[in-house]
């Protein structure tokens, strides 16, 4: 059933307008990575592979792992399998006892090629590759290497008798996952900062709690696969995938199931609209700047989510009404009519029982400053008011106008801050 | 215990007799069942098989819960030996798990020292080499440990099974087939674990169990998250369609229980499980479009006007445009936007017949036909539901599918249809008019044509 859908039209994009889209950021990102790639390739096209079999089998897990990408919550790209194979790879001392001095332009190369291996079949069904992910997954993959390849053969004299202990080697290991993890975690947050605005601090703190979990899961994953390696043959790669592969189908069903949920709660804040109690499109408008606002104000992704939700279904209340108001435009209506809306609609809310939260900013999306609303319920305040004046329409000095309204309506009912980022939303001119 | 019948009871303490007695052998024969050098890596095992224990269940089959302890007993078979297998599993015994009767405790503990006893002698049989593997014996370990798992999980689902269907005195026999052969699979994949950790003893000791569950915990996590979102969801959905259906006083539930009817029809006709729950949405989501139809249209008393009748014929179309945005299955999209054609083909929106019609929407049209009738509405009283059967048995074959009733009326006969409470007559300022029903096949829409 639920699936990820990805939306067709970006099939339809042409290679110009996925250059367009990016901003300084990512083609900063992207033209690193391929220089990295290119070098990797060069170098092991010149110097030859270091034991090739064991590059093809670590080559192969990681076409795997990117053909199995997955799009978790926020639009964000992951191949768990890929990146496990990738510090599997890094992290390889030995095979069945015998030293592995693979460099580590060799496993750049070995991750530049499986990735595009594992991305060719999304090409032909007409997936482009996201660009900046791809490059951000290879610098990740690359950075660990730089620094463990030349550990790796006194580590593992180290693990040899007369030592013969494995925690030195453990702790390389350990450490520089972590770093790797924080420089992930960071380079995310700089390139989502950019591309949503949201402030920087809230952005590192969206993409620790994103990253932990899957990051936890891929770090032991590769430690793993590293260490199995030191005892058994390559067939054994597979065995130790099976972990890796439960953790996968687990995020692959939470990530589908939260693609699900917002697609129908979008989908089902328009009955509204067919129903004629709101003008088309208003309910969509309403959350896109409401978010917007939101990160304009530096709330977290959680916080965000609810806000979305709440602005979707803020008119819901309105299916109560026997007849909708003429126009819909809430903010013309009586105090009391629309104070009445809002309690309908967190009503009907309430019954799903698990979005009580909502429920709440939905009902108080009317209060006046005064009653200490929900930074929620302000937000949407606004955004409600400004899309009634405004509408669908693109006319600069029709959204000025409609700014300039909102800000010279009698003190205590909107929210100066809200207001104020707003018009900040409404200067960028892009939502 | 008391309240248990005897056959129960007398299996009960057999299963935990036996358990007794295999480790107080073990004691007898060799001693001590570990020998003293071992103690660490039973403890560590022990740990691990509670720990595993009491967390909450990895992966739900229906009526099945998973946890991956077993692979912490399968590890002790190659790393202890069966009586080291025994003892770890009878740590069940002990597991966090508040509110577990203490007989429940006991018998989780005997079963799982029987079957890690009974994995653990076939790995022996086997050749299987006990204790902590030489660091490249491991390609040795594999054919007696697959033997050893072999085992183990077959005899721990009947020794389960059995207990249940003796306590309950049921039905073991109605577990799914397609259920029982997916939840055997992840079984026996879960086993690789004990592989893993046993294999890597040598290598880095306690440590190969963390580096092995950590990404079982994140995957445990996650599931959690996911199932937590999934409820969450049905019950978004179910209170949004709810919401659209309070305009009309009469069809109050009508959205859930159209779905709930729907897939006990899918169920009936084997649909898959994906399947099953694409339906049971559609059925939820098949009338949303109505919310485009004004509502003295709806609610008109007589006929309608040929402009009238189109504005309905139309809400299938509308309440598509509205699902449209969410990433289902086609098949739910063609439910919701079929579920008025008519097996004779003089339905709407399209006019399709017989096996024109999709699956999804000839499941929906009977579902929907059933609570129309059995439910109240204003010009008549809800029908007792033999009575909408026999009118959906008259109309098989005209307005829906033959197999689709029959389907139904089967599922009928194991599961009793809850019908709706009585709707007592709505406050007056919400009976302004007579209200009709479309989805009534007893009350034909008349249109009045020629004009």
């Amino acid at each position: 059933m639920i699936t990820t859908a990805r939306p067709r039209r970006r099939a339809e994009r042409s290679v110009g307008t996925v250059l367009r889209r990016l901003d300084s950021g990512q083609l900063l990102l992207i033209c690193a990575a391929g220089l990295v790639a290119v070098a990797g390739v060069g170098y092991t096209a010149a110097a030859g592979l270091d034991r090739p079999e064991i590059a093809v089998a670590f080559g192969a897990l990681i076409a795997v792992g990117e053909l199995a990408r997955l799009t978790m919550p926020g639009n964000r790209e992951v191949a768990p399998i890929g990146a496990a194979a990738a510090l599997g790879y890094t992290l390889l001392l030995d095979l069945s006892q015998h030293p592995l001095r693979h460099p580590a332009l060799q496993v750049v190369a070995v991750i530049a090629v499986g990735m595009i291996a594992g991305a060719l079949p999304h090409l032909a069904v007409g997936r482009p590759p996201r660009l900046d992910a791809m490059a951000r997954r290879l610098l990740i993959g690359a950075l660990p290497a730089f620094v463990f390849r030349p550990l790796a053969d006194p580590l593992y004299e180290l693990t040899k008798p007369p030592t013969s202990t494995w925690w030195p080697a453990l702790a390389a290991m350990a450490t520089l996952i972590a770093i790797t993890l924080l420089i992930d975690v960071l380079i995310a947050a700089l390139l989502r900062a950019e591309q949503v605005r949201t402030a920087f601090r809230v952005a590192v703190r969206d993409e620790i709690n994103m990253a932990f979990p899957l990051g936890a899961a891929v770090g032991s994953s590769g430690v793993l696969l590293a260490l199995a390696t030191h005892s058994m043959d390559l067939v054994a790669l597979l065995v130790f995938a099976a972990p890796l592969l439960v953790t996968q189908v687990a995020f692959r069903k939470y990530a589908g199931i939260r693609a699900t949920y917002l697609q129908t709660v979008r989908a089902l804040s328009r009955v509204t609209e067919v129903g004629g109690y709101v003008e088309p499109g208003h309910s969509r408008r309403v959350s896109r700047l409401a978010v917007a606002i939101g990160r304009e104000l530096g709330m977290a992704e959680p916080e965000l989510l609810e806000l979305e939700y709440a602005a979707l279904m803020h008119d819901i209340g309105q299916l109560s009404l026997r007849d909708p108001i003429p126009g819909g435009a809430t903010v013309l209506t009586e105090p009391e009519q629309a104070r009445r809306i809002a309690e309908l609609g967190a009503e009907v809310i309430r019954q799903t029982g698990v979005l009580d939260r909502v429920a709440e900013v939905v009902r108080r999306q009317c209060d006046p400053i005064t009653e200490d609303p929900p930074l929620s319920s302000r937000i949407i305040k606004v955004a409600n008011a400004y899309d009634d004046l405004v509408g669908p329409s693109t006319d600069r000095d029709r959204a000025g106008a409609a700014l300039e309204r909102v800000r010279q309506s009698p003190g205590g009912s909107y929210d100066p801050h809200a207001i104020e980022a707003l018009g900040r939303v409404i200067d960028r001119g892009r939502v | 215990m008391r309240d248990l019948p005897w056959p129960a009871r007398a299996y009960l303490v057999a299963v935990i007799g036996v358990a007794a007695a295999l480790i107080v052998r073990g004691v007898v024969v060799s001693g001590a069942p570990v020998a003293p050098e071992n103690l660490d890596i039973l403890l560590v095992l022990a740990l691990l098989f509670l720990v595993c224990e009491s967390m909450p269940t990895l992966l739900n089959v229906e009526q099945f819960a998973v946890s991956v302890s077993f692979s912490a007993s399968l590890a002790a078979v190659v790393l202890l030996g069966p009586e080291g297998a025994a003892l770890v599993g009878l740590t069940a015994v002990v597991s966090v798990r508040p509110g577990l009767p203490w007989i429940k405790r006991l018998f989780n503990g005997a079963q799982f020292a029987i079957c890690g006893f009974a994995a653990g002698w076939v790995y022996v049989a086997l050749d299987g080499q006990v204790g902590v593997p030489q660091v490249n014996a491991f390609d040795d370990l594999i054919g007696p440990y697959v033997a050893a798992t072999a085992v183990f999980v077959p005899l721990n689902i009947v020794l389960t099974l059995t207990v249940i269907a003796l306590a309950t005195g049921s039905r073991a026999t109605e577990v799914p087939m397609r259920g029982m052969v997916q939840f055997l699979l992840s079984y026996l994949g879960y086993g690789t674990f004990g592989l893993l950790v046993a294999g890597l003893w040598a290598t880095v000791a306690s440590i190969s169990a963390v580096l092995v569950l950590v990404p079982l915990f994140v995957a445990r996590w996650a599931f959690g998250q996911y199932h937590a979102q999934q409820r969450s969801y049905d019950a978004t959905i179910a209170a949004l369609c709810q919401a659209v259906e309070t305009k009309d006083y009469y069809t109050r539930g009508h959205c859930t229980r159209v779905s709930h009817a729907s897939s006990m029809i899918a169920q009936e006709i084997g649909m898959g499980v994906e399947r099953v729950r694409a339906i049971r949405y559609a059925g939820m989501l098949h009338d949303v479009g109505k919310l485009g139809v004004p509502t003295k249209v709806l609610q008109k008393d007589g006929p309608l006007t040929e402009e009238e009748f189109a504005a309905i014929q139309l809400h299938p179309m509308r309440g598509l445009e509205i699902v449209r945005g969410i990433g289902f299955l086609d098949e739910a999209y063609a439910g919701i936007m079929h579920h008025h054609e008519r097996h004779d083909g003089t339905g709407y929106p399209m006019g399709l017949a017989g096996d024109e019609i999709p699956e999804f929407a000839k499941v929906i049209a009977v579902a929907d036909a059933f609570d129309s009738m059995t439910s109240d509405r204003s010009y008549r009283g809800a029908r007792p539901v033999p009575v909408a059967v026999e009118e959906l048995r008259k109309c098989a074959g005209t307005h829906f599918d033959p197999v689709m009733v029959a389907a139904f009326i089967r599922a009928l006969e194991r599961e009793p249809w809850q019908s709706p409470p009585r709707v007592d007559p709505p406050p007056p300022e919400a009976a302004e008019s007579p209200i009709k029903d479309h989805d009534d096949p007893t009350m034909p829409i008349e249109v009045v044509t020629g004009q």
